[in-house]
Order: structure tokens, then sequence, then C-alpha cells
């Protein structure tokens, strides 16, 4: 088994508004090992992306705060990091590749200056081994004719090839961790496959460890190791890609896996969830799926239930499972 | 819907040859007449350069002849031809004190929208980006900037550190400054959002370098449009300043002192503040049309119309 590259524990992230504290994150725990990808998967509003900002420290102050867990990175605690150390993370041990191309590149920069800007940041280089840097990185995303492009500006290129660029930023300096908020949402669906395969060719060479967030168990199902699926601010079930869509152990991730369309179902009316998440302001007492339930008892009402390990990779908080 | 191809190009460019020419002649002719200006300020006389008898300027601006007092302008019955836009009280040659006024009434124009620009830029990117306690704090600064009554200022300088050159300056750049922070703030918050400021920061950029690398860039369009507009707001100021007297002091012409002195001879020698006068209107409708022309080509939105 390879090693732990990141191991977040009980996390709990609050945004204090004016209405009140919204717990956005309330007690995740979840791990990446090197070379694997680990997706986390919602409904919006669920804390996917808020989970990953917290991991590199970019939450909106001052509104948005960490105020319990741990996340740790090979050992440190990234929470315990001054300012300046954890500056220096960014980019070179963690590294994130935004949701929509067409707005991650500053427009008056050309490609080339944007991803050197990142290696000049973190590597001590001398100044004529950038360009063999920026060329390498965009090799790695498999951009063709790395050495035009980094003289052109982003509003030349497709936005699957604005999508490989930022990958090629946030692999510049081979970080450890790389954490992918829904990377392909804005690409149409070819470009998405390719774009998919991109990550494992990415993964095989640099043995990077990923954290990909998304609401599409498609995008899950291609290419992800393990699955945590996410829940009004609490992850309700981890496992392996595979068992998760051959047996779903909680009720809400069967629900979800439920209302995927499926090509041999044809004439089925599609299986929706009846209701709307909870306010993250008031969450109900018990289980938080609990209203939204159909298998709900008693003592999902009353009390929370505990996460239970049902083996080593799968872990379920539900009170049907025992 | 059948899009005929010889049409779609008509539709494409559909402004008429006279409109293009008029959008042209909107760049062509103020960006002369201000070339133009800053060439005379520069020229008035070749002393900066070593060489002190060469010029533009055919007298010494401040060089008094009691014998040839409100002569009238050379082309009018009764002027003389040393004289190319007749004389005022003293007899010195107006022609003179109005190109020496263009240096004065420029370079303090330059000077402060330089001072302001440099500021309220500085300014209004740390109150746009940062947020919180440092925006409020630099909002309500500007505020008090804007609502300030300039003409107080001036005169509250005038009095306690005396008239002069930089007086003129100091009371303009004291509080011209905050209309730019105001605007670039909005362009900061604006910018801010965009994702490639996150990514920039995903990257282990630090705040200055997000500020000024990402984000300056992308208000320079507009910051250069407000500068161009200020040409025209400066050099009125300066000349209000100075035709009330809490500018420019005698004799030092400024385009502002030399309306102020003509004042009291307006019936007998109206040239005296002619002149200076329609200067100071060529320049501000210069500077305003340069404005209006740079914004309508770096303006994205406009420019697709």
């Amino acid at each position: 088994m390879s090693n732990i590259v990141l191991q977040v524990e009980d996390l709990h992230t609050s945004f204090f508004t004016r209405a009140g504290e919204v717990k956005a994150v309330d007690g995740v725990s979840f791990f990446v090992r090197e070379g694997e990808t680990f997706g986390i998967v919602g409904e919006s509003g669920c804390g996917k992306s808020v989970t990953g900002l917290s991991i590199l420290r970019l939450l909106p102050e001052p509104s948005g705060q960490v105020t319990k867990g741990k996340i740790i990175l090979e050992g440190k605690n990234l929470l315990e990091l001054s300012k300046k150390t954890m500056r220096a993370y960014r980019g070179k041990m963690i590294s994130m590749i935004l949701q929509d191309p067409m707005t991650s590149l500053n427009p008056v920069y050309t490609i080339g200056d944007q991803i050197s800007e990142s290696v000049r940041l973190h590597q001590d280089l001398p100044e004529n081994m950038v360009e063999g840097e920026v060329i390498s990185a965009l090799r790695l995303l498999r951009i063709p004719d790395p050495e035009v492009r980094t003289r052109e500006y982003p509003f030349q290129l497709s936005g699957g090839m604005r999508q490989r660029v930022v990958g090629a930023i946030a692999m510049s300096c081979r970080p450890r961790l790389l954490i992918a908020d829904e990377p392909t949402t804005a690409l149409d669906a070819t470009i998405q496959a390719q774009y998919l395969a991109l990550f494992e060719d990415i993964q095989v060479k640099t043995n990077v460890a990923i954290i990909f967030i998304t609401h599409d168990f498609g995008v899950i199902s291609r290419i992800c190791d393990r699955v945590g699926v996410m829940y009004a601010g609490k992850i309700l079930e981890t496992a392996p890609t595979r068992d998760i869509f051959k047996a779903p152990k909680h009720p809400y991730t069967a629900a979800l896996i439920s209302s995927v369309p499926q090509l041999d179902k044809k004439d089925e009316k599609l299986f929706s969830i009846e209701g709307q998440p909870p306010s993250l302001l008031h969450l109900p007492p018990g289980c938080r799926f609990q209203p939204r339930c159909t298998v709900a008892m008693d003592i999902c009402k009353e009390q929370e239930p505990p996460e239970v390990k049902l083996d080593e990779n799968h872990s379920v908080s539900c009170w049907r499972v025992k | 819907m059948v899009i005929e191809k010889g049409k779609k190009k008509k539709i494409y460019t559909g402004l008429k040859r006279s409109t293009r020419i008029i959008r042209n002649l909107t760049l062509i002719i103020p960006a002369a007449i201000l070339i133009l200006m800053i060439i005379v300020a520069l020229f008035a006389d070749l002393g900066w350069i070593g060489l002190p008898d060469i010029g533009l300027a055919p007298q010494d601006p401040n060089a008094t002849h009691p014998r040839d007092k409100l002569l009238p302008p050379s082309f009018m019955e009764g002027g003389k031809s040393d004289y190319f836009l007749g004389t005022d009280r003293l007899g010195r040659d107006l022609f003179s004190r109005v190109i020496y006024g263009a240096r004065v009434s420029l370079s303090v124009s330059l000077i402060v929208i330089f001072i302001t620009a440099l500021i309220g830029t500085i300014l209004g990117i740390l109150s746009g980006y940062k947020g919180g306690r440092a925006d409020a704090f630099i909002m309500r600064v500007t505020d008090v900037a804007l609502s300030f009554p300039g003409l107080l200022l001036a005169m509250l300088l005038w009095v306690a550190i005396g008239p002069g050159y930089w007086t003129v300056v100091l009371a303009l750049s004291v509080l011209g400054w905050a209309g730019y922070a105001r605007m670039i703030r909005g362009e900061s918050l604006r910018i801010r959002e965009s994702d490639f400021v996150a990514q920039a920061q995903v990257v282990g950029a630090t705040t200055w370098r997000v500020m000024f690398k990402h984000i300056f860039p992308n208000i320079v369009n507009s910051l250069i449009v407000i500068m161009t507009l200020q040409i025209g707001m400066m050099i009125l100021a300066e000349a209000a300043l100075s035709f009330l007297g809490l500018g420019i002091t005698a004799p030092t012409a400024s385009w502002g002192s030399i309306v102020a002195d003509g004042r009291t001879e307006l019936d007998r020698a109206w040239w005296i503040s002619a002149f200076p006068g329609i200067c100071i209107g060529l320049v501000v409708m210069a500077g305003n049309f340069l404005g209006d022309w740079i914004r309508d080509k770096l303006d994205p939105r406009l420019r697709q119309l």
C-alpha cells in the first residue's frame, strides 16, 4: 500500500454571517494516497469546494474559518503553518484546478508568462531554464506545439485548451497533491473525456495524489479510486468506487446513484430525491439526511449516526448499517 | 434565417464613409492640438538644454514696454508687428506670455495628474482587493476628500505656505486622488472575483504580487481614459485658482493669471483675456475628445457596436 499524502481529520469549516454560523463543513475526515484519486461527490452547496479551499487555506476572510480539525500533508499540519510557509506550499506541494477555464487565466499575459510565474515563485532556476520547465509542463498536459503556445494569449485558445493550460500551471512544480474542483463542468462531453484521460496519464507520470470534486457520478466512475459522498457538510459514505456503485450502503448514496440516467433503462421515469437539502444554519437534529430519507427510523430523528467501518476502505454513517 | 453574404459584409462595415472620417478626426484634431501645445510649452525657450537665446517666444514674457501699453494684435488696426497678439497694461508681449503660460498650465496639470493617479491607484487597488477594515478606512478618507471644498483648501494652503507653483500642485493633488481611488476600487472589486486571481493565489503569489501583477494590468485601460479626461479638468482648475489669485503669482504667466490680468481692461483690450481663454478652451476640448476616443477604443463593449 502506498503512502498517505493527505489526511484530513474531523475538519470543521464555518462561515460567520450576520444570520449566524453556517457550518459549511461539519466534521469531514478522509485521506488520499500517493498516486490515488479520491472523489468528493455531492449536491451543490454541500461543502465540496469549501473543503478544497480549507485545505489550501484560501477561504474568504474574515468570514470563513476552519474551527476544528487537522489537515496533515506528509506529516505536517497545514493549519499550524505560518502564512508565509503556507504560501510556499501552495503551487509547490498542493495545487488546484478551478472550474471555469474562461476566467481562470489572466487575459493580459501570455500562456508562457502565466506558467512561468508559478515556476519562478517556487523553483530557484536560472532564467534560461524557466522556459524549458514551462514547455515540459505544457507537454505533460499534452498541449500540441508548446513552443508556439507559450507566446499566445488566453483568448487565442479554445476552452479545452485553456483548461489544459490551467492544468499545466497547477502541475508546473510537480505538486504532491492536486485538488481539481469540477474541472470538467464547463467542458463539453468529448473534451471532458479527453481531459479525464489526461488526468490518469498525469497521475501515472507524476504519482500525484488527486482530490476530484464533482457532482457527476459519471466522472467519478471514470477516474476515481475511492469516493466520499458528501451531504450538508458531512461525508456520509466513503468507499472504493467499484463498491459504491455495486453495493451502496447509505440510503443517500443509493438514491443518488439511482437518479443517474442509464442507457439500458429507457422507459422508466428517472428517480429523484424528494425535498431539499437542509439549511446549514439550522441543521435538523439527528441524521442530516433523515427528513428526505425513505427508510428513516425513530432513532434517526434523535441521534446522529456514528461512522461504522465495514472494512478497511468502506465506512458509512447510518443507523440502518450495522 | 438566411444571411446573404453580401448583406452581412455591409452590416459589418455599416458606418458611412463620412462617419468613419469624423471618428478619425476626433482623434487627429485633439491629438494635434495637444502635441502642438506641448511643443510650444517645451520650446518657449531652450534654456533647459543650454540655448537660452533660441525659442518660440519672440520676447521676454516679463519685459515691460511702457510706451506700447494695451496695443491691439498686429493684424488689427493700430497694432505693431513686434507684438503679434498685442500687449497688456504694462506693455508686455501677449504672444510670449501665452507661450510661457502654456508651460506653466500644462506642466501643473500633467504633474497633478501623475501624482493623483499614482496615489489613487495604489489606494484604490488596496481598498478593493483587501476589503474589510482597510477598505472601510480608505473609502471614508476618500469620502472626506470628495466632499471637502477644494477652494477652501487652496486658500488654506495659500495662507499656510504662501502662493506659488508648488502650492497649486499641492492644492490640486491633496484632494484629486479621491476620484481615482473610487473608480479603481470598483474595478479591483470586479477583477478580484475573477478566477485568475484565485489561480494566482493557488500557485502561491503574495498579496502585492496579485495586486500589481494581476489586477493592475487589467485596470490600466480605465486609468488611461480617466487620466486623459483629467487633462482638461486640471487645466481648468489651475486657471481658476490663478484667476482668483490663489495660484501662480505675478509676474509669472499662466493662462489663468493672464485671463485675470485682462479682466480689468476687458472693455478696452479684449485680446488680453481672449487669447489665453481660447487656449484653455482648446486644450480642455482636446483632452475631452481624446479621452472619449481612447475610451471608445479600449472599451470592448463599445468596440463591438
